[in-house]
């Protein structure tokens, strides 16, 4: 993988440590009182950016001035966007608030997770030998998967994300509706998430993303609470369910799905857990795993601005709410189902594993590698302190043994 | 842990305490991590990490003790799972599925459902299994 949306801001990092221990994949090392990311271990997820102190750690995303490149511009809002404002500003006020910043359209992503639910169902009702099977949603549990469990690549349904299939869906309509192409119209992702913008720079499952770009929710929420003061009116776009609305946090989508075999995991610690659950046959009797990087679920991302468990709160009660509660006809349900069988929803592309982990090519050579590490690590104080750099005792001996670091980074090796 | 020295083969041991459940998964787990890094075949890993989970547990819940060695052998990882006893009763009723003799306390727990050697059989290549009240020998092979 070439492109990361973490990236590290060297002049605020102060080399403290406290992204090492964090870090789910150990990609980070601090090199020179600096932190250093190994690309090919990293998964996006932003645990360091939540964990940062100095905010040194950081997300590339698109900026406003990107919508100068199109014509037409549609904002495809993250549902966790609700969640992060006072529940008394209305949906469609944000949504006026977000065409002052120069969006001619805006086109709710939980409109999409309703159609992804039945498709889900669909899958469901198939059945598979490869319960429980593992939601595509979380772009950083899919590349942990690739990572540290590629032999659960086949669990993960083959099925595009709500954000992936709303930018389709959503040009399709605004084609339908307006005499423009598709050239001329850039649909941008309001994203709460480091991995979704990595995920439309390069995707998974599919060659070539139909999202021209992400602006980070952080970015906008100034200029967002500053118009919403301004206007005066609403616009009215359609918006999802409140199923639909609920996926952005933890168990949303087993709720929008109605299952009762599922089990819902939110933080990178648990999802790694329970996966390693999954691995070992435990869960044979689950149906569904949804499973998401950030405490909370979507609503946790690392982008947002809101605390966590307020944003969830929220995102509860529209989903509570009756203002939003609508069941799809009976032709909807039909159309969607259709344009599963069509392909229009599903994976092109196999997800390769990620073998990051693999110390040698030559499974002997490996092996003797491993031997050689258990031997230093035993050597080490096992501490886990973190001063050499490496996250722990342990990663620091396969630093030493296929990094070439040095034993006397270990300040308890030279005292 | 000990492993071997020869340069061209990858051994491991492992003993497993009985009745230890703070402990119990670690050894499979352990396995499973070594194997991926030393870049087996996933659909390979995965049997692996079933069958010596699965023979972990069954060592930890029924048995006095006992260890678990794995070798990978040419084409062949080959697990050897012994314990001290006190044996099983009766061979053919323990490869039924979900037959178990697990006490209450240990189904609390979640475990003893009555999987556990029929799983490991159907991972395995080669199964054999040999049980008398001096304890019980499972031997098995997986192909990659």
């Amino acid at each position: 993988m070439v492109f990361h949306s973490v990236v590290l801001d060297d002049e605020y990092c102060k080399g403290c440590t406290n992204c090492l221990k964090r870090c789910p994949t150990e990609a980070i090392r601090i090199k020179n009182k600096k932190a250093d990311i190994l690309k090919e271990r990293c998964i996006d997820c932003g645990e360091c950016i939540v964990v940062c102190p100095y905010h040194a750690q950081d997300s590339i995303t698109d900026d406003l001035r990107d919508l100068n490149k199109y014509k037409f511009n549609i904002a495809i809002t993250s549902t966790t966007l609700y969640g992060q404002f006072p529940l008394d500003v209305k949906i469609d006020r944000i949504y006026e608030s977000i065409k002052g910043l120069g969006f001619n359209y805006i086109y709710d992503e939980g409109r999409a997770a309703d159609i992804i639910a039945l498709t889900f169902n669909d899958i469901l009702e198939k059945g598979t030998n490869n319960f429980p099977l593992i939601s595509s949603l979380c772009p950083a549990v899919i590349r942990l998967i690739q990572i540290r469990f590629p032999s659960l690549i086949n669990n993960i349904m083959r099925v595009e994300s709500p954000m992936e299939i709303a930018a389709r869906m959503a040009k399709k309509e605004v084609m339908n509706k307006y005499d423009i192409s598709s050239e001329d119209i850039g649909a941008f992702y309001l994203t709460p998430c480091p991995a979704k913008y990595t995920s439309i720079r390069e995707p998974l499952g599919i060659k070539k993303s139909y999202m021209d770009g992400a602006i980070a929710i952080k970015k906008i929420y100034g200029d967002l609470v500053r118009n919403e003061k301004k206007i005066s009116g609403e616009c009215g776009f359609s918006k999802g369910s409140s199923k639909g609305i609920g996926w952005s946090r933890v168990g949303g989508q087993s709720m929008a799905m109605g299952i009762k075999k599922y089990v819902a995991v939110d933080g990178i610690g648990n999802v790694i857990k329970v996966l390693e659950e999954i691995e070992n046959e435990n869960l044979k009797n689950i149906e569904f795993f949804e499973g998401y990087a950030c405490v909370g679920g979507c609503v946790g991302g690392p982008l947002n601005v809101e605390n966590p468990f307020i944003a969830k709160s929220r995102i509860r009660q529209i989903y509570e709410d009756n203002e939003y509660k609508a069941e799809k006809s009976k032709e909807e349900i039909e159309e969607y189902k259709e344009l599963f069988k069509s392909g229009y929803l599903s994976w092109t592309e196999d997800i390769e594993p990620r073998g990051a982990l693999k110390l040698d090519d030559d499974m002997f050579k490996a092996f003797s590698k491993i031997e050689e590490i258990n031997k230093i690590a035993e050597s080490l104080p096992g501490l886990d302190c973190g001063s050499c750099g490496a996250p722990s005792c342990k990663s620091f001996a396969e630093d030493i043994v296929c990094r070439g670091a040095n034993i006397e980074n270990c300040i308890f090796m030279i005292k | 842990m000990n492993n071997s020295k020869d340069k061209n083969k990858i051994k491991l041991e492992y003993s497993i305490i009985s009745n230890d459940f703070k402990r119990a998964g670690e050894t499979s787990s352990n396995i499973k991590s070594i194997l991926k890094k030393v870049g087996i075949d996933n659909k390979v890993i995965r049997k692996v990490a079933i069958v010596t989970y699965e023979a972990e547990m069954n060592i930890v819940i029924h048995s006095y003790g006992g260890n678990i060695k794995l070798m990978v052998e040419g084409n062949n990882i080959i697990i050897n799972a012994y314990d001290k006893g006190p044996g099983i009763e009766d061979i053919s009723l323990a490869m039924k599925e979900g037959y178990s003799t697990a006490t209450d306390e240990v189904r609390e727990l979640g475990f003893g459902a009555g999987m556990g050697l029929p799983n490991i059989k159907k991972c395995s290549d080669y199964f054999k299994i040999e049980s008398s009240t001096e304890g019980t020998r499972l031997l098995i092979k997986i192909s990659f």
